[in-house]
């Protein structure tokens, strides 16, 4: 790999970037975002929450609402349409120009800046080269698999040397073999080249594995801003904390430094009162013995590397618990849970 | 469920009916033309005698209508393709109407419009008499064809996001236009382009009242040999007719197989 | 492997700075994606221009003159109130409908026919009936001759079995077996286009449950070939209500609408009867086409 095939790392900020369609459907509520040079931020949430409008504003396919400013660096680039953003975008059909030969759609960009036709070629194959896919130059993009026309995508995206690169769901349209494959290269390539990458998806894994910070988006709304670990163990608000993975809740009662939960009582250094406790299924301790909860077992799910066992209380709560993958729960068997106080949480007020 | 029962061979003889009353009566009608006498048939041998009367006769109206026809082309790829863009582009009301609009030549009998055109313009002697009233018509009758035929390609292939692609990296509109739109379109330009041509070799309607005796296309001189030529010569007419549109019609049976297929 | 820091050289790396650069090459300066309504319109423009002038306009002059003749507006009611013209509307009607209904029945037996069975050929049957969709009206006329005609292959064959000669062509029947000759391949092909597209897995439902082949066809493929059935059957009425060429070839006896407009407009040289009746046709036809394409979206074309 050309070892100084290297971009900018442009920072990016938005400041008070709303989006309102004819109707008065609100897409998205006013934004305040910084994103770092070099940056590798996710954009997460289910569809409609705003995330690919976000997107889409960055790049310059849509204008915020007035007031909105998007600035790439030192520059206001409010009033750019797209054409001249110098944005490299991969959509999520790869939007592919199906009359164009692999090579010439990867120097298309070239050509539109007026860059020699042998200097164009040359630069597309190096970047193909780079993709690993030197030997598609000459196909058509029906002739191409999934992953190739991604690949086919990126390298057509970078090969103009964006100051940003955005990508909208690249890989939702694949398979999830596929996907898993993909996502690693997608990242090593991300933290090779430094660019500054806006990455947009609903995919929790993907989310956690690429971004170095996350906004998780609903309704228009930012939910939190993070980095994935915040994201997963710290989440701000109900929405997060369901959205990201699954999180148990039990109530609870707090008073004087101690937390009653089953029949026991733990330290606890949280607010006082009633509370309901979040715990993540990975973090309850199942076991036959004494624990701090008693319940019975509704649903064992066998899923390869865990089992993600359904347990019910006494009184009619649902706990799911996971467990490492070798385990023979049967539904009716008696179990007991036990919490590390350190593995719960609370949702701020 | 291959079972050829009596249901299957009764429908096929009845397609096969239904396919002889459509193909026969051209065989017969392009036999004719090259028959010595029909009377008596084809007992009576084989010649190009009518064939070379009717050039003799009417060569000047094929010739017209040749001209006419790819300037009728050159007309819509001018104003359709555009337009079938715009369509393409926005879907509110307005387009809906537009496209409402554009089909109404189709809609209309050309007796109508033949007539319209001519109480309209028909005091402007020069453009009444010169060939290109008889465009003018054409070119409203066939537009509708070819600007369909652009717009369902349009439709079938994601033409928006592509144009967003290009304009990512760093397109302009008529650079998008040109190097990604149309060429995706092509498939619905040739087809277009065929039904414009083969519709406007076969106009009868509008150009039977646009035509003068010194404008005189293919069709109109039909007419006139079935009246008052012998059977014949109409024949060897007809026979030239065919073999003017049948390869276009042969490339459009081919173009939509492929598509279905 | 450790990420190196940016390349502070890239930034001066002017190659590759187009806001640097003016113009996209074709110096029309930057326009959004096509959403700039300017530059739409100014697409649709020459196409709307050449429509207005050559269409509309006409259309609206062709409307004023039919109320400027010797009736005035009544001219527009003479399609009701002349004994002559009243005839000649239901006898196109009459004919009209008649051909819709049998190219239907025609059209629907051997399309489905061909859309539901694999058999060597098939794709020669098909192409054979949909091949006749561009002849002019003309040219049909005289196929209806060759066939039907003094020297027709219809009156040899009656001739030899029953030794008289059968000629129709230049009748009413005569004009309807023209019509049905170019109604048959548009229809034909709506029909089949909209059967390919029936959800199999309805029929095998209704096998499932026990239905005979004769009635998973009445009771689930003829109703949900419904909208082409009416999208099909307005075009042919449409096509044939204004059909021109073919009656002019056959002409003699036959007074259907378009011939009667004609002989007002040729023979009659009263502009403003031609003109008012010929606007009540095209209203006709163009309101039949609209209830066609509501049921269909698209609509196959009306010519001849």
């Amino acid at each position: 790999m050309n070892e100084t095939f290297h971009l900018d790392a442009v920072p990016i900020r938005l400041k008070g970037c709303g989006k309102t369609y004819d109707g008065g459907v609100c897409a998205l509520e006013p934004l305040d975002l910084a994103i770092a040079g070099g940056e590798t931020l996710v954009f997460l949430g289910p569809s409609g929450c705003g995330k690919t409008t976000t997107l889409r504003i960055i790049a310059g396919l849509e204008s915020p609402d007035p007031g909105g400013r998007v600035y790439f660096g030192e520059d206001d680039v409010t009033d750019l349409p797209i054409e001249r953003r110098n944005v490299g975008m991969v959509f999520q059909s790869y939007a592919l120009f199906p009359n164009m030969t692999v090579i010439d759609n990867v120097a298309y960009g070239l050509r539109v800046r007026g860059v020699a036709r042998a200097q164009r070629i040359a630069r597309a194959d190096e970047m193909l080269a780079m993709m690993h896919i030197a030997d598609l130059a000459g196909r058509r993009i029906d002739q191409l698999s999934g992953g190739q026309r991604q690949r086919v995508a990126l390298a057509r995206a970078l090969v103009v040397r964006p100051r940003v690169l955005l990508l909208d769901e690249p890989l939702t349209a694949l398979d999830a073999k596929l996907r898993d494959t993909l996502r690693l290269e997608i990242d090593r390539l991300l933290r090779e080249l430094g660019i500054t990458a806006i990455y947009v998806t609903h995919d929790q894994a993907e989310a956690m594995a690429l971004g170095d910070r996350i906004v998780v988006m609903s309704k228009g709304r930012v939910a939190q801003v993070g980095t994935p670990r915040e994201i997963y163990h710290r989440p701000a608000n109900s929405f997060v904390a369901d959205f990201v993975g699954i999180m148990n809740r039990l109530p609870a009662e707090a008073r004087d430094g101690m937390l009653a939960i089953g029949r026991e009582l733990l330290p606890w250094s949280g607010p006082e009162g009633h509370v309901e406790v979040l715990v993540r299924p990975e973090d309850v301790i199942m076991g036959t013995g004494d624990g701090h909860l008693d319940a019975r077992v509704a649903a064992a799910v066998f899923l390869g590397d865990r089992t993600r066992v359904l347990a019910e209380t006494a009184d009619g709560r649902s706990v799911t618990v996971d467990t490492p993958g070798r385990t023979d729960l049967v539904r009716g068997a008696a179990v007991s849970l036990s919490f590390d106080p350190a593995r719960l949480l609370t949702l701020p007020r | 469920m291959a079972k050829r029962g009596i249901s299957f061979w009764a429908q096929l003889a009845f397609t096969l009916l239904v396919c002889a009353l459509l193909v026969v009566p051209v065989v017969l009608s392009m036999l004719a033309g090259v028959t010595v006498n029909y009377f008596v048939g084809i007992k009576s041998g084989l010649t190009l005698r009518w064939v070379e009367e009717v050039w003799r006769l009417y060569a000047e109206t094929i010739w017209l209508s040749m001209r006419i026809a790819f300037a009728c082309l050159a007309c819509t790829l001018l104003l359709g393709v555009p337009a079938a863009y715009v369509l393409a582009r926005r879907t509110g009301a307005v387009a809906r109407a537009i496209e409402e609009l554009l089909v109404m030549p189709v809609a209309v009998p050309g007796l109508a419009t033949s007539l319209a055109l001519i109480v309209t313009y028909g005091g402007f002697g020069d453009f009444r008499r010169s060939w290109v009233f008889i465009l003018v018509g054409h070119v409203l009758f066939t537009l509708p064809f070819m600007v369909r035929s652009v717009l369902a390609v349009l439709h079938s292939i994601d033409f928006a996001t592509l144009e967003e692609g290009a304009a990512s990296l760093g397109a302009g509109f008529l650079q998008r236009f040109f190097h990604v739109v149309l060429p995706n379109c092509l498939s619905g330009i040739l087809a277009g382009s065929l039904m414009v041509l083969t519709l406007s070799m076969g106009e009868f309607n509008l150009t039977w009242l646009l035509h003068t005796p010194l404008t005189k296309t293919l069709p109109v001189g039909l007419a006139d040999s079935y009246a008052s030529m012998r059977l014949e010569i109409g024949s060897a007419y007809t026979l030239v007719f065919f073999l003017m549109i049948i390869p276009s019609l042969i490339v459009l049976q081919i173009l939509a197989n492929r598509k279905r297929a | 492997m450790s990420l190196p820091p940016p390349n502070a050289s890239a930034l001066a790396d002017s190659q590759f700075r187009p806001l640097q650069r003016q113009g996209t090459g074709w110096g029309w300066g930057q326009l959004t994606l096509g959403r700039d309504p300017l530059v739409l319109t100014a697409m649709m423009a020459p196409a709307a221009v050449v429509f207005g002038a050559f269409f509309l306009l006409p259309m609206l002059r062709l409307f004023l003159i039919g109320g400027s003749g010797a009736e005035g507006w009544g001219a527009y009611a003479s399609i009701i109130t002349n004994p002559r013209h009243l005839e000649s509307l239901v006898s196109t009607v009459l004919l009209s409908a008649g051909v819709t209904l049998v190219t239907l029945v025609v059209s629907t037996v051997a399309g489905l026919f061909l859309v539901r069975n694999r058999f060597p050929g098939r794709s020669l049957l098909n192409a054979m009936l949909t091949f006749p969709l561009a002849f002019p009206g003309v040219v049909i006329g005289f196929m209806v001759i060759m066939l039907a005609g003094r020297q027709g292959l219809i009156g040899d064959l009656t001739f030899k079995l029953a030794g008289s000669k059968l000629v129709f062509a230049y009748s009413m029947a005569g004009l309807f077996l023209g019509y049905v000759y170019f109604s048959i391949p548009r229809v034909i092909l709506t029909i089949m286009a909209s059967a390919e597209k029936l959800d199999p897995r309805l029929e095998e439902a209704a096998r499932s449950l026990g239905a005979r082949p004769w009635q998973v066809v009445g009771h689930v493929i003829l109703p949900a070939l419904k909208p082409a059935f009416l999208s099909a059957g307005a075009v042919c009425f449409a096509t044939a209500m204004g059909a021109f060429g073919t009656a002019f070839t056959l002409a003699t006896r036959i007074d259907v609408l378009p011939m009667t407009i004609y002989t007002e407009f040729t023979l009659a040289a009263n502009i403003a009867m031609a003109a008012a009746l010929s606007f009540v046709l095209g209203a006709v036809t163009w309101a039949a086409l609209a209830v066609a394409r509501s049921f269909a979206g698209t609509s196959v074309a009306a010519a001849g």
